[in-house]
């Protein structure tokens, strides 16, 4: 247990070491300020009376940030193990009295934890609307849970991509590909017959955050979210173990 | 406990696919031995040592670390473990302070000891005044520094290190080597090394590997005992005559000039010369001022091991000679 957040804690530190973790942190903030006030303006337009603030305002956000994370986050989980492996401190990992399974839940929780420092800062600004009006605090807490689910689904996507290559620069591209193909993958479905077309929109990220943005807490769109972080954590530490057989 | 086994190595062998990097490697390493590992490149040192230290899997084979099996029991065994790669596993961004912390942690290191550790490491490899400095700032010999520090931290039984002297200079290649005849009083070490004077100096027991299999394994002190040990000197000689000369000298096989002055001798084949080469020197005043053995036992039976096709007149070793006449 030591271990995991000592190895989650150095990746932390060393996240923010690098100006990457800075630089993204900020390129969020000034994005999606842009969408807050663009979306605020929209509520503003009388046009919109029907609809509530919490559902236009900041499930909007919520919405927008799931993309923006999409976008970003293979950049943040590029060099989980590949620089590890550049570095050759994955010998360092590997001869010390940890497990493979610590070493890979200490990158997935540390990567965890500063997504969650994102989701704060996010949360920022429409939480500044509480001093002028009510939110409907149980729809924002069941977007940012989602959030923080697909984000978390994200990280452990990009930790296993990036258990697979030496370049940080090619898992970064593939985690890209994958998670924008498990995006959209109900598109796919949407003109073959209608068994593929559900099991291919349930496979979808997307379609799970989308229910509970709405409000819709259902344990099922939860448990998606999580046995997709277990299946790519399993992945991960598999291929770190094959790596010291075959490798 | 003196003679208490720290590491042994039963049959180890690795494949990568179907090529072989080692295969029926077996030996052990007693408390307070310091082993040297010797080989051409490619020859298996770095897969050993990486599976002693659990960082490879073996294909068949076991070994085990204080009693420990390294595959069965790997959180004990690796308790017991201090590995430095030949790349030092840095983190370029953390500080040496910074970064001897999180390997100590690591290596299981509890908190409340955790700064004495990193002090008493940083004293024994010479970092007192860089602790606060960035890893990627440091010199190359520096680095590897913070290499053997993070590998000493939890003062481990065993200590194995990959060419723990590459890119350093000589004099830090002196402290480091005080370093660890100062650690082998009460741990075992393995290093690897091309030097192989650094193993006469340093080591109780060399053990060379070729082509993935042990070749030698013997105890230095055996091994320098050992008659028929040189089969050439170097001489140089003040007032060299000609080279026909020194040929009529008993049990002088041939002979070439390395330079204006110095020569190399080869003998006939299990006749030490040395003697009558330095009677006769003197005898017809040549002005004998150095004779030098130095390519030494060591290095001959490392040629012999390792290079099939190594005879006692080594061409390549005339080849420069001649080239330096010119």
């Amino acid at each position: 247990m030591n271990n995991i957040i000592f190895i989650a804690a150095n990746e932390l530190r060393r996240m923010f070491k690098s100006p990457l973790a800075w630089i993204i942190l900020a390129t969020v903030q000034f994005l999606l300020a842009i969408f807050f006030y663009l979306l605020l303006s929209q509520y503003m337009q009388p046009v919109n009376a029907s609809s509530g603030l919490t559902e236009i305002v900041v499930s909007g956000m919520y919405q927008i940030s799931g993309v923006i994370m999409l976008l970003v986050s293979p950049l943040l989980t590029m060099r989980l193990i590949t620089e590890e492996r550049r570095l050759g401190t994955i010998k360092l990992l590997f001869s010390s009295p940890i497990s493979i399974t610590e070493l890979v839940l200490g990158k997935y929780f540390g990567m965890i934890a500063f997504y969650c420092l994102i989701l704060v800062m996010i949360s920022l600004m429409p939480a500044s609307l509480l001093f002028g009006t009510q939110l409907d605090l149980g729809q924002i807490a069941s977007g940012l849970i989602g959030l923080l689910l697909l984000t978390s689904s994200f990280a452990a996507i990009g930790l296993f991509i990036s258990s697979l290559t030496k370049q940080p620069s090619t898992a970064a591209i593939s985690t890209f590909g994958v998670l924008f193909l498990l995006w959209i993958i109900n598109v796919a479905g949407s003109n073959s017959s209608e068994n593929t077309a559900a099991i291919l929109s349930y496979l979808s990220l997307l379609k799970h955050y989308t229910n509970l943005l709405n409000g819709i807490f259902n344990s099922a769109d939860v448990l998606f979210y999580i046995f997709v972080s277990l299946f790519f954590i399993l992945l991960t530490i598999w291929r770190l173990d094959a790596e010291r057989t075959h490798g | 406990m003196e003679n208490e086994i720290l590491i042994s190595v039963k049959e180890l062998s690795r494949f990568y696919g179907q090529q072989r990097a080692i295969e029926n490697v077996s030996f052990n390493v007693h408390r307070g031995e310091i082993l040297g590992f010797l080989g051409p490149n490619g020859a298996g040192k770095s897969t050993t040592m990486q599976i002693i230290c659990g960082v490879l899997a073996a294909s068949h084979g076991s070994v085990s670390i204080a009693g420990y099996d390294i595959y069965e029991q790997p959180q004990k065994a690796k308790e017991h473990i201090g590995f430095l790669p030949e790349q030092p596993p840095l983190y370029d961004d953390l500080t040496v302070d910074e970064y001897l912390s999180y390997a100590g942690k690591l290596r299981g290191i509890k908190k409340e000891t955790l700064t004495e550790a990193i002090e008493l490491c940083k004293k024994r490899c010479g970092l007192e005044n860089n602790g606060s400095r960035l890893i990627a700032n440091l010199s190359k010999g520096y680095k590897q520094r913070v290499g053997i520090a993070q590998a000493i931290i939890h003062s481990p039984s065993v200590i194995i290190l990959d060419e723990p002297t590459s890119g350093l200079d000589p004099l830090q290649i002196r402290e480091i080597r005080e370093l660890m005849l100062e650690l082998a009083e009460d741990h075992s070490v393995i290093l690897s090394t091309h030097i192989l004077s650094e193993v006469q100096s340093l080591c109780d027991r060399v053990l060379i590997i070729n082509n993935g299999t042990i070749v030698l394994d013997q105890a230095m002190d055996q091994l320098q005992n050992e008659p028929d040990k040189t089969d050439h000197v170097e001489i140089s000689l003040r007032y060299p005559p000609a080279l026909e000369a020194l040929l009529n000298i008993e049990g002088v096989a041939s002979a070439e000039s390395i330079n204006k002055d110095t020569l190399r001798l080869n003998f006939n084949a299990d006749l030490d010369a040395t003697d009558s080469i330095v009677e006769k020197a003197a005898a017809e005043k040549w002005g004998l001022y150095k004779l030098n053995t130095s390519d030494t036992s060591l290095e001959t039976i490392f040629m012999r091991l390792t290079h099939s096709d190594f005879a006692p007149s080594d061409n390549i070793q005339a080849e420069e000679g001649s080239e330096n006449n010119e």
